[in-house]
């Protein structure tokens, strides 16, 4: 099934600033799954160490959250649109928040 | 709905029927629904980018009694979105400049300030005497806080949310559908979302996010039309797209759920993975040189090479003379244009960006390097003041 992975602006810079990516799938792990192995820089922002899912980037099918479908193994159907909705906080980061995700930034640099 | 209750204390004065005539010739707000803004009693969690907007619509809408916890002060930095605040403001603090602006729009306002930082100690308390609670805040601690505080209070939480061209809004209301932490359980750890190089807003943003959170306030208030409880309404500023998502109730939410494992408010930092990382060490032992001596090694015209490992976008800004730009990620693979054998100085804008640089060529054989303390900033307050400040 061809679908449409839709990419929110923080994650654009690691998908060649594209606001949508198409993948062929049949179920959302497969999509993302393909997804990460084309820009493999988005990998680490998708999954944990373990390859699993991380719990504050969410998915959804369409406008559903795919934790009320059957999460990863949600089947896909020609032309569905999914959406990654990661958490965001706001503006201008407290300094001390700033320093420690420099710091954390530059650890996974390397 | 937590404004239902309220009865109307008093009627409008004819200057007020003047001020809120398209208000009032309205039937979806009329006479009923000002009267509910009169009685309405709103809490801002921070005078910033959201609270702004947010603040001075709801100020100028006639809520009776505006509430605002902010223990900033107002700087140069602010101003490019934070539009409650003018230039004359810079050096006061928010809540005292937010005060005046409000009493300029609409003197009928009220405005509760609360100087001090929201914390588990005081949210319930200041919480207790509003009807709904606006988050504008900017970290992931305050938001689990406000969250559960009013959870627990059973109280609406009118979210907003941007990073860079990225919007959320929704209102949280746990009483009516889910709360914060049902759509998102767990914080990312620090590291995760963009550095502070790749950080920024862009002004308006913040400005149409509070404004939709004003939106949402007073269609709560007045009871009218569909508010964003149980969705989540996704804004892309750079294609100009607004979604919405369905956001459900998660029936095993550790603060809202039918058996809940949070049952008062805990430690936020700790939970975000804050605290305890604040201790370690980052820089131990990275060889530091200060500003005025690298500006002597300049004079002297002593043979060193100068890194600046910030971004590109902020070299435009300003550099030190003779520095070359090699960005922080870029360093592992461009460090072979590096000799180990000259003297190194490497810089960024603080200082913090360029250690990690000189811990990493330390470990990678250079010796003779150096971090320059304080960064670009430093050499702008000790050298060269000519150097804009960032």
């Amino acid at each position: 099934m061809a679908v449409k992975i839709m990419i929110p602006t923080p994650l654009r810079q690691y998908v060649g600033k594209k606001d949508q990516v198409e993948v062929e799938a049949k179920t959302v792990a497969e999509a993302l799954s393909r997804l990460a192995s084309e820009y493999t820089e988005l990998r680490r922002h998708l999954y944990n160490q373990e390859g699993k899912l991380r719990s504050f980037v969410n998915v959804y099918l369409g406008d559903e959250d795919i934790r009320f479908l059957q999460r990863e193994q949600t089947p896909l159907n020609e032309n569905d649109v999914i959406s990654i909705v990661p958490s965001i906080a706001g503006g201008t980061p407290a300094p001390q928040y700033e320093r420690l995700r420099a710091n954390r930034k530059w650890q996974q640099h390397l | 709905m937590a404004t239902a209750s309220l009865t109307p204390v008093s009627d409008l004065s004819k200057d007020e029927i003047l001020r809120y005539s398209r208000h009032l010739i309205m039937p979806e707000v009329g006479m009923d629904g000002q009267l509910k803004l009169k009685n309405a009693k709103v809490l801002c969690i921070g005078a910033g980018g959201l609270g702004s907007p947010l603040l001075l619509y709801l100020a100028a809408a006639g809520v009776g009694r505006l509430g605002i916890v902010d223990f900033d002060v107002v700087d140069f930095t602010n101003l490019q979105r934070q539009v409650i605040h003018g230039t004359a403001d810079v050096g006061r603090s928010k809540l005292e400049s937010a005060r005046a602006t409000i009493r300029e729009i609409n003197p009928n306002v009220e405005v509760v300030g609360h100087d001090a930082r929201l914390t588990s100690e005081n949210a319930l308390e200041l919480f207790r005497d509003f009807d709904i609670i606006v988050d504008g805040t900017d970290n992931f601690p305050t938001r689990y806080l406000v969250n559960d505080a009013c959870v627990l209070l059973g109280k609406p939480n009118v979210y907003g949310s941007i990073f860079r061209f990225e919007g959320q809004a929704s209102i949280f209301y746990a009483r009516q559908g889910p709360c914060y932490r049902c759509l998102y359980p767990e914080p990312p750890p620090p590291g995760l979302v963009p550095s502070c190089a790749e950080g920024g807003v862009l002004g308006v943003l913040p400005g149409i996010v509070g404004c939709l959170q004003a939106m949402e306030t007073i269609k709560l208030i007045i009871g009218q039309g569909q508010t964003l409880i149980g969705r989540l309404l996704v804004f892309d500023a750079l294609g100009m797209k607004f979604r919405e998502l369905k956001l459900r109730k998660n029936p095993d939410c550790p603060v809202c759920g039918a058996h809940p494992t949070i049952t008062g408010l805990i430690d936020y930092e700790q939970f975000c993975g804050i605290r305890g990382e604040e201790h370690t060490p980052v820089m131990t032992g990275v060889p530091e040189i200060g500003p005025r001596e690298v500006k002597k090694m300049i004079d002297e015209k002593q043979p060193f090479v100068l890194i600046d490992v910030r971004e590109p976008h902020e070299f435009q800004i300003c550099r030190i003379p003779g520095s070359t730009l090699i960005p922080l990620g870029e360093i592992p693979k461009r460090m072979h244009e590096l000799d180990s054998a000259s003297e190194i100085v490497v810089h960024c804008r603080s200082g913090q960006r360029s250690a990690r640089a000189v811990e990493f060529l330390m470990k990678a054989g250079f010796q003779k390097i150096h971090n320059l303390k304080g960064g670009i900033l430093a050499w702008s307050d000790q050298v060269d003041p000519s150097v804009p400040k960032y």
